[in-house]
């Protein structure tokens, strides 16, 4: 008998491994790495202001007790252009929408914000990627809703459609 | 007269030390080569989050760039390679990292080759011992 | 045309597979046994078919027809010839076609050359062959047409740079050699366990088909290594990439699978487990090939594929590898037991060995499944790399080199541990050298590297061993075979460790005129120049090197830029010595006048596939001289006795 279980379970573990394998082609591997940095507080950065008539972003900017929106973005990033109409809307709603241009510079900026819209209250430079490893991003766009007392509550991978603006306007509305 | 002249000169002192631009960490070594050892091994086992499988050393992502100045810049001002991997689990999950953390959720790795290696010797020791009880009977 | 006349020829060949399966199991079934005889030529058959549209295949890709679909996906009129036929197999559906050929190749060469093996079991050998290759047939036929059409293309999308080397033309054939050719094994036990003859014979004749199929699978593993190496353009040589890991299981199943078929054929012992390893070792092969084309891992070696295929493919492996567990299952209790054996012997060493080798196998298995398992069970999302493997894999693979140290000196049936360690006092004594000179002048070492070539100094030197007392003009190739591929290990275990322990790095930024240096070399960048390509635009720099005080010498590392699709490869340059490489690899400049340069020099690298290449040697030895013998034994008996070779079981 026993000599019967032992060879019956080679069958019996690839019999598991396969329910696996189907279960893992049902659910494809999404790719997306969502930051850890949701629900902390928000981490130490300093992104340099991009234009000398705006301020830039940094840790001590944002614990005044208003929440905003924190959008990862650069001027170089073809589905950031889909989503700024989306931030502008937000804004007009009574948002503050800051941001965060990565491996950017001021002249394309000055351009991209002149061609698609400007949301932004402030936005930073973040030449060594440094502020966005801080925030446990992995791509752009990205935009993070930090309440009033500089936690993290929820990040929004990809880009802001119309669909997501109720949903971050409710959020912002209960971060004060 | 001499005192101000000296300060002067000693003022200017760091002036004449700076060189050319600073060096980019994510694309030159440290000058140390401990440092830089260390520094190497970290980046041969932190994932690359925009790649598809490979380590940011082999990466030529800007992000994994970022990562690679990051990490030598810390490892040169005296963090340990296991403080910077801290780090970025915390910001990246365990999926940024190569090495496995020995938890809980992670046991079977090391528990399933052990059971592998001790169910195969059991297998193999009944084979063996019937000969010599055999032998000796 | 063309395209149609090789889907005609594939559909033949399916239908010639079925009817292989169909004789096979009718002439088994008792009543019709005059079918057996007809099974063998429609194998034959089969294989000539599926080559034929395998050749039709290469044709309408050296034609570069966009009007088959394929083509157009993954062709250009502007690639070099080369790149044009081997990029016939560089996608899903060719490549499939490829894997299809050769298993009918395998069935083929089972029917034209096996003549020992009791005729029940190879009808049932060459029926299992039929049924694996007709559920491949299906998947090729009904979800990965290679022939398809497509209207309205003039231009074709172009092969990924990366694969535009001449690895593509010999990496993927090899590896599927290897792989595939163990389904000669999984069927030789599938029919041996249906007819229930699984005895010495049997392991007699499998064994050259474990053998050569293993000898590519090494040739294709190195070879894959090696070329990646030098095209990724960072001094890599193993990544435990999930695709990688899916080659590296076949390949230690098999490693054991060749191990233990000796001891069946010589000792009658290891039965169950011989069946095993030869189910497991082509499951592994078909695992792999689940893996990379279901998209339910990452990986860089993954084909675009969607999940409906997978389900497709998961389907016929349950079929395929359940079937043969459950057979297994089922029939081995009735299939006596082999001889038991001492505790010092070589048949117990053997176990060991294929212990050690199975247990390295389920930590590859393990560390590449175990993500998938867990992100299906809980969401969590963990990534398992070299850390892992290397320190679960490499204190076993320590043990194991002991093991082929010792094992071709241990006697069969039964030695005594005294003898044991007299016969391997030289290679002990080489170790404890080895030991010392690190300790002396390398002081630093890690401690895994270190134990590395310390076990390389004794397994080289053991390995040699079986040579010695012995005349080396009446020594059987297969002797040779086995020493030399023993050997190679221990070359490819010091290759492995000498680039983790020694290898010197520096990765700086230069303009033209300035020195660098790394280890032992003065690099000097020259300058840099642009240089137009085939089908890229490169940028190259000059680089005079200079070792210790002699004479320059110039290396060229290129950037090139390919426009169809856009993507920047690295081209390497690397300059042999008799000691290491130096390799170096020019990076975008940042500012227009300076440029990156990483540089590494690496002791000793290149005797990692040295080694490969060497444990490849001796399996074709071995093989040749097994076949030798059989044919000559068969042809010409009097020819086998004059050569003096009764049953050398100590081979």
């Amino acid at each position: 008998m026993k000599r019967r279980l032992l060879l019956w379970l080679p069958f019996g573990l690839v019999a598991a491994l396969f329910v696996v394998f189907y279960a893992g082609l049902k659910h494809p591997d999404d790719h997306v790495i969502a930051s850890r940095m949701v629900g902390q507080p928000l981490p130490q950065f300093a992104a340099a202001p991009a234009f000398p008539d705006r301020p830039g972003a940094a840790t001590a900017d944002f614990a005044d007790g208003k929440p905003r929106l924190l959008n990862v973005f650069a001027s170089w990033c073809v589905p950031c252009r889909d989503e700024v109409p989306m931030l502008v809307r937000l804004r007009e709603l009574g948002a503050e929408v800051d941001g965060i241009a990565v491996h950017d510079a001021a002249p394309d900026l000055r351009q991209f914000l002149a061609q698609y819209g400007d949301p932004y209250a402030r936005i930073g430079l973040d030449a060594a990627g440094r502020a966005q490893m801080a925030f446990g991003s992995a791509g752009v766009p990205e935009t993070f809703v930090v309440d009033g007392r500089g936690r993290i509550l929820y990040q929004q991978i990809g880009v802001v459609t119309e669909a997501d603006v109720p949903r971050l306007m409710a959020m912002l509305a209960g971060g004060k | 007269m001499r005192a101000l002249a000296l300060a002067l000169v000693l003022a200017a002192a760091p002036l004449a030390v700076q060189q050319g631009p600073a060096p980019d960490y994510a694309e030159v070594s440290l000058p140390d080569p401990a440092k830089e050892a260390r520094a190497l091994a970290l980046m041969d086992s932190i994932r690359c989050v925009v790649c598809q499988g490979q380590p940011i050393s082999g990466s030529n992502a800007d992000l994994a760039g970022d990562m690679r100045r990051m990490i030598r810049e810390r490892i040169a001002a005296g963090d340990s390679p296991e403080q910077v991997r801290a780090w970025l689990v915390g910001k990246y999950g365990d999926w940024v990292s190569f090495k496995p953390e020995v938890k809980g959720e992670t046991a079977p790795l090391w528990l399933v080759p052990l059971l592998a290696l001790a169910g195969g010797g059991w297998l193999v020791s009944r084979r063996l011992r019937t000969r010599r009880k055999q032998e000796n009977a | 045309m063309i395209a149609e006349a090789g889907l005609a020829a594939l559909w033949l060949g399916a239908a010639m597979a079925l009817l292989q399966l169909l004789l096979g199991v009718l002439a088994l079934g008792g009543r019709r046994e005059f079918l057996g005889p007809a099974v063998a030529p429609v194998a034959v058959v089969q294989a000539a078919l599926v080559g034929l549209a395998f050749a039709c295949l290469i044709a309408v890709f050296a034609r570069s027809d966009m009007s088959v679909l394929l083509v157009a996906a993954n062709s250009h009129s502007a690639k070099p010839m080369l790149y044009k036929v081997a990029g016939a197999w560089g996608n899903h559906e060719g490549s499939m076609l490829l894997w299809v050929t050769i298993l009918a190749l395998a069935g083929a060469t089972i029917a034209l050359f096996e003549r020992k093996l009791r005729a029940d079991t190879r009808l049932a050998t060459l029926a299992a062959q039929g049924a694996i290759a007709l559920g491949f047939y299906a998947f090729l036929l009904f979800a990965s047409n290679p022939f398809a059409r497509i209207a309205g293309v003039s231009e074709g999308q172009g092969l990924n740079p990366l694969l535009q080397d001449p690895g593509l033309a010999f990496h993927p054939p090899t590896l599927y050699l290897g792989y595939v050719g163990m389904s000669a094994a999984f069927s030789f036990a599938v029919g041996a366990l249906v007819t229930r003859n699984v005895g010495p014979d049997f392991a007699r004749a499998m064994r050259p088909w474990v053998l050569g199929a293993w000898v590519f699978l090494t040739i294709g593993i190195t070879a894959g290594s090696y070329w990646a190496y030098y095209t990724l353009g960072w001094g890599g040589w193993w990544f435990w990439d999930p695709v990688e890991n899916a080659s590296l299981m076949p390949w230690l199943a098999a490693t054991a699978l060749l191990h233990s078929v000796t001891v069946l054929a010589t000792r009658d012992g290891l039965r169950a487990w011989t069946i095993m390893l030869s189910v497991l070792a082509f499951s592994m092969s078909m695992v792999g090939t689940f893996l990379v084309r279901s998209g339910i891992l990452t990986s860089v070696h993954s084909f675009a594929v969607d999940p409906e295929r997978g389900v497709f493919i998961l389907a016929l492996l349950a079929i395929y590898i359940g079937g043969a567990l459950a057979l297994f299952a089922a029939r081995i209790a009735t299939v006596s037991e082999g001889n038991r054996f001492d505790l010092v012997s070589r048949e117990a060493a053997l176990v060991v060995n294929n212990l050690i080798l199975s247990v390295m196998l389920v930590v590859v298995m393990a560390g590449t499944l175990y993500p998938l398992i867990l992100e299906a069970a809980t969401g969590a999302k963990i990534s398992v790399g070299a850390p892992y493997y290397n320190s679960v894999a490499g204190p076993l693979a320590l043990a194991l080199m002991m093991l082929v140290a010792a094992g071709p000196l241990l006697r069969w049936r039964r030695d005594a541990p005294r003898l044991v360690l007299d016969r391997m006092a030289l290679a002990l004594v080489a170790g404890a050298a080895a030991l010392l000179l690190l300790a002396l002048f390398a002081r630093n070492t890690g401690v895994l590297p270190l134990l590395g070539l310390v076990a390389a100094a004794v397994v080289g030197v053991a390995s040699l061993a079986p040579l010695w007392q012995r005349r080396l003009s009446r020594t059987p190739l297969f002797t040779w075979g086995m020493v030399l591929a023993h050997l190679g290990c221990a070359v490819s275990l010091a290759g492995m460790a000498s680039d983790s322990a020694f290898t010197v790095e520096n990765m700086t930024t230069a303009r033209a005129g300035e020195t660098r240096s790394v280890g032992p070399f003065a690099v000097r960048l020259e300058g840099v120049r642009e240089r137009p390509g085939p089908n890229y635009q490169a940028l190259e720099a000059v680089l005079a090197v200079t070792r210790a005080s002699g004479q320059p010498f110039t290396m060229m590392p290129q950037l090139h830029q390919f426009t169809d699709p856009p993507m920047t490869t690295n081209q390497a340059a690397i300059a042999t010595f008799w000691n290491g490489q130096l390799y170096i690899t020019l990076g975008e400049d940042t500012d227009g006048t300076t440029f990156l340069l990483r540089m590494w020099w690496k002791p000793f690298v290149t005797l990692i596939w040295v080694g490969g290449a060497l444990i490849a040697l001796g399996g074709a030895l071995s093989l040749l001289g097994r076949v030798r013998r059989d044919w000559w034994g068969n042809r010409w008996p009097w020819a086998a006795r004059r050569a003096g070779a009764p049953a050398e079981a100590a081979a």
